[in-house]
């Protein structure tokens, strides 16, 4: 059975390997390796930052949007005789209380509706009957609206309204939601060409910095240096300047959101307010530095690991 | 008939280097060296001599394992290197110390710091690096420059901090590269000492040199002679001379 002090002295043998790699940290004279690494980074993890944040406040935009009008239907009724586009909507209303999975039933008062179209059609619309306005009733089922639904509804109003016309809010606000996808796709692209773009930028650094001090690697190979102990100096000297980068950049990042949160929130828009970031976004975004130090990291380490088998 | 010399040819478990018709080329080019088969002996003091491009060097190079070769077996410390994964080299080569011709001091590091590398490759902590590397700058007669770089020392102060280097780690075989091409005679002469109580302490030396002076200093040396890439006896020597 393991004593105590058999587990100190397996961490003491660590603490010492970690301190004999850390040590030979002075082998690459630190100005040579730095170069446009940090800068690089920097400008990435800005841009990726705000992809990122662009990407997740579309999805929530189109999440909560979605959800908000998946049960909608719009009924309207389609008559230019008022008498009689007054009495199928009440004889509408009647006949889909009884629709099953009925959520909310509700005739969109002339009042909203004048004023919806005010700014088009001009003040003194309402008052000119020569322009027909169809009664528009809102129709809320619970759950999302199916195919099927939207037939049971039409055949429900088919025979006694026959000016209704059934369609689900989704389907009108499809193509929004297309273009919302679209842009939202569009924008974790970005994010995956700035991440190539990243690890381009390293790997180029870590060769010219291998290129650079070629001489050292070589007597520190041939006094016994593994390639795991070379591979160490350069990401370790790649991970601290990703991660000033990654300080600079996120800085640059959040600084941007910022601003275009503040010029949004002007708008004072329903819609804009459901796009803002929810906790579990702005961690994402809090992990892409992280992320960003990982993947320099990593490919610094890969490109002299590999680089190292061809050299010598 | 075998041209080439095979000194000490017969397989021995006492060995420390086993080279066994060996041979090496760059690229396509032809062979730079042929057919070599020597056995070198733990405790024992070679001089490898020859004309300019003979192949020391590139001997040298296998021998520090810099170079694997062309074809033919090298066994080392009991091992068959052609064999032993990448991986496995750096701590053989830990085994040996390397003196070469440039010196190739880390020029940002001070004399004390390139003396220390070794050692802090091979995972020493830091408290137990300064004694024996002060040390080491005293017996080679440089306690006073520790902290100097590379480029403020003499041509045979760097020659003496890379033996500093080469030794530290009390390696089982010591190669050295034309060691006392850039000092004065004198300096040449008090080199040799300090290799030749290196391998009174039972490591295996092995000098690359063209200067017969040297040689002639060392009573009984075993010489290896490469001509044209082929190992040749110029010196013979019984096995009475060895300095065990």
């Amino acid at each position: 059975m393991r004593s105590r002090w058999d587990h100190w002295e397996r961490i003491e043998g660590w603490v010492q390997r970690w301190r004999g790699s850390d040590a030979a940290q002075g082998l690459i004279p630190r100005t040579r390796l730095a170069g446009p690494i940090p800068s690089v980074i920097a400008v990435m993890i800005a841009l990726s930052v705000m992809a990122a944040a662009a990407a997740l406040s579309l999805s929530n935009l189109a999440h909560n949007a979605q959800a908000e009008i998946s049960g909608g239907v719009t009924v309207q009724i389609v008559e230019a005789d008022p008498t009689a586009r007054e009495r199928q909507a009440r004889l509408a209303l009647t006949l889909l209380g009884g629709v099953p999975r009925m959520y909310e039933l509700r005739r969109v008062p002339d009042a909203e509706l004048n004023a919806l179209l005010e700014p088009w059609l001009g003040k003194d619309f309402a008052t000119d009957s020569t322009i027909p306005v169809p009664a528009l009733i809102d129709v809320r089922l619970k759950g999302q609206v199916t195919a099927a639904d939207l037939a049971n509804l039409r055949k429900v109003l088919a025979k006694k309204v026959p000016a209704a016309r059934v369609d689900a809010q989704s389907t009108w606000l499809g193509p929004v939601f297309d273009a919302v996808n679209s842009l939202r796709w569009l924008a974790m692209g970005l994010i995956m060409l700035i991440g190539m773009t990243s690890i381009a930028a390293v790997w180029l650094a870590a060769r010219s910095a291998m290129a650079a001090n070629r001489a050292t690697i070589e007597i520190v190979y041939m006094l016994g240096a593994s390639d795991h102990q070379i591979a160490r100096i350069f990401q370790r000297s790649a991970a601290r300047d990703a991660a000033l980068g990654a300080v600079i950049g996120m800085a640059v990042g959040l600084g941007a959101i910022a601003i275009l949160a503040r010029q949004f929130a002007a708008l004072g828009s329903g819609m804009v307010q459901s796009a803002w970031l929810t906790g579990g976004d702005w961690v994402a975004i809090g992990a892409i530095p992280f992320i960003g130090v990982a993947v320099a990291f990593l490919t610094a380490r890969i490109t002299v690991l590999s680089a190292l088998r061809r050299m010598l | 008939m075998n041209s080439s010399f095979r000194p000490d040819s017969r397989p021995s478990d006492r060995s420390v280097v086993q080279f066994d018709n060996v041979g090496l080329r760059y690229g396509t080019d032809r062979e730079v060296l042929s057919d070599i088969t020597v056995t070198l002996e733990p405790g024992r003091f070679y001089f490898l001599t020859g004309a300019s491009g003979a192949g020391k060097t590139s001997l040298l190079r296998l021998l520090y394992l810099a170079q694997r070769p062309s074809r033919g077996i090298i066994r080392m410390f009991g091992q068959d290197l052609i064999t032993t994964p990448r991986e496995k080299l750096p701590e053989y080569r830990r085994r040996i110390g390397v003196v070469f011709q440039d010196f190739r001091l880390v020029s940002h590091l001070s004399a004390f710091e390139n003396v220390a590398l070794p050692l802090r490759l091979s995972g020493l902590p830091e408290r137990d690096i300064a004694r024996p590397v002060a040390d080491i700058l005293d017996w080679v007669g440089l306690s006073h420059r520790s902290t100097a770089s590379p480029a403020s020392l003499s041509g045979g102060e760097q020659q003496r901090v890379a033996i500093a280097r080469a030794v530290i780690g009390r390696p089982e075989i010591l190669v050295a590269d034309e060691p006392t091409g850039n000092v004065d005679p004198e300096m040449a002469l008090k080199l040799l000492r300090l290799f030749e109580a290196l391998n009174r302490l039972g490591t295996t030396v092995v000098v690359a040199t063209h200067d017969a002076h040297l040689r002639e200093n060392l009573p009984n040396p075993q010489i290896l002679h490469l001509e044209r890439g082929r190992l040749t006896r110029r010196n013979a020597t019984s096995s009475e001379g060895s300095r065990r």
